[in-house]
């Protein structure tokens, strides 16, 4: 009796291994091609299986399916393998294929206005070293940027010229200069931008002080310079006796008073035929708002759960790459109003909040 | 002087229907003439479209009232409905009377 279920046990034991064999050698005629930087199975195997099998081949394709996957992850698993953090991990190749474009080509941006200039004046910028032998110091320094080799702000002493003012102070006049410089590259920058999105720049054309301002004009420009703070004029303190602004707000516009009579009435008609209905209408706006805010209400309390736990694995991944000086050396080329351009109306119907 | 918004026509027209119904809807559209409501110094006047186009010629300031005044709104926007407007209501009333919703619902449900 021991003896059977010894023997059978052994059966049992060798027909398991036979079985789990199977299950992972798999017989192709053809080798599958892999490209394990992308996990990705190209079967060059005629399928003829598929063929014979008749108006509903999902059992064949699912053991196909099946088939190919095992001889990928049997791919998988002769990798070199390397431990992260617990978890035992996969160091995949380099992808050989080459995938299409993602976005489309970019559009050829217009030329600042530099770049107009020179090409019309036949200008070709010269090749210059990026350092430069500086005396004063004693050693290499960049030709512009972080530590420049010539700096007229940084030097210690300055002769006052002969037709200057004597209480001037030139060490500020040099500053200012140099602010102002800054200023007007900025403005330039963000023109050619502008031209480049063919959007408009708000333009501070009738503000300039000129001496003969009208009343009004002083009055707007007051109050734009009120509005051009950071905060967009929310914190900004008035004169003691100063009253605030009547009407700065948006203007309400109503209909005509002639309009359309025809149009009145079949609008005042339509509300009545609702009114009458006695059928709750649904309130889009109602609706859509309390939609998203069950969604805020789930995320937070997603958040919140994971907040304590995803904190123990550190901060944000560090910035990686280079940065060249620091004039300049935005990488974003659309302009800061750009974002805003897109309304809030991303779900459909229904405002958000009025 | 100037037309009824949507909101302030939904006010008014609920308030209306408490007493005339689904006969509103003869008031907004008569047979004999183009009626309409406008609002001035937060009243509301019914007044034909002849008259109206005539009104339109005096000053805001110095314009005391047109056609007649159906009722006004209230400085939180609900619509209080004035005695004025008995003329136009009564030939439509769904009951003999004048009376406060609440009693009307009363008098409607029984």
């Amino acid at each position: 009796m021991e003896g059977q279920s010894v023997e059978e046990l052994l059966a049992k034991a060798e027909q398991d291994e036979a079985e789990k064999l199977h299950r992972i050698t798999v017989l192709k005629e053809l080798e599958l091609e892999f490209d394990l930087g992308n996990l990705l199975a190209s079967d060059r195997n005629p399928p003829t299986g598929l063929r014979c099998a008749g108006p509903t081949p999902e059992a064949e394709l699912r053991a196909l399916a099946r088939d190919n996957t095992q001889l990928l992850i049997n791919q998988l698993w002769q990798l070199p393998t390397e431990r992260v953090e617990e978890a035992i991990v996969a160091r995949l190749p380099e992808p050989t294929t080459r995938l299409p474009r993602e976005k489309p080509l970019p559009r050829p941006r217009p030329l600042t206005r530099w770049q107009q200039f020179a090409r019309l004046k036949g200008i070709r910028s010269k090749k210059k070293t990026n350092l430069v032998w500086d005396e004063v110091s004693g050693q290499w320094r960049r030709r512009w940027g972080y530590q420049r080799a010539r700096d007229d702000t940084k030097e210690w002493l300055i002769e006052v010229p002969g037709n200057a003012d004597p209480l001037e102070d030139q060490f500020a006049k040099r500053i200012q200069a140099k602010k102002e410089r800054v200023a007007k590259n900025e403005l330039n920058r963000l023109r050619n931008l502008a031209r480049a999105h063919k959007m408009q720049l708000p333009s501070a054309a009738g503000l300039h002080p000129t001496g003969h301002q009208s009343k009004e004009e002083l009055g707007r420009a007051m109050q734009v310079a009120k509005v051009s703070t950071a905060s967009v004029g929310r914190f900004q303190e008035r004169l003691p006796k100063e009253k605030a602004p009547r009407g700065s707000g948006k203007k309400r516009k109503f209909q005509s008073l002639f309009g359309d009579f025809a149009a009145e009435k079949k609008n005042q008609l339509e509300l009545l035929r609702i009114m009458n209905s006695k059928k709750p209408q649904l309130d889009v706006t109602r609706a859509t708002n309390k939609q998203m805010r069950e969604e805020d209400q789930e995320e937070a309390a997603k958040r919140r759960k994971q907040g304590p736990g995803g904190k123990r694995k550190g901060g944000p991944p560090s910035q990686g790459g280079k940065r060249k000086g620091g004039l300049g050396g935005k990488m974003n080329t659309r302009p800061p109003g750009f974002g805003g351009k897109r309304k809030g109306g991303q779900r459909p119907g229904g405002k958000r909040r009025k | 002087m100037r037309p009824l918004t949507e909101e302030e026509t939904r006010v008014m027209f609920e308030k209306i229907a408490k007493y005339i119904g689904e006969n509103l809807q003869l008031l907004v559209d008569r047979p004999d003439g183009t009626y309409c409501f406008r609002l001035h110094n937060d009243r509301v006047y019914y007044v034909s479209e002849k008259i109206m186009k005539l009104a339109a010629n005096i000053s805001g300031d110095k314009l005391v009232s047109l056609g007649t005044c159906f009722g006004k709104f209230t400085k939180t926007h609900k619509f209080r409905l004035h005695v004025t407007a008995l003329d136009y209501l009564a030939p439509y009333a769904k009951v003999c009377g004048v009376v406060s919703s609440a009693t009307g619902d009363e008098i409607k449900n029984e």
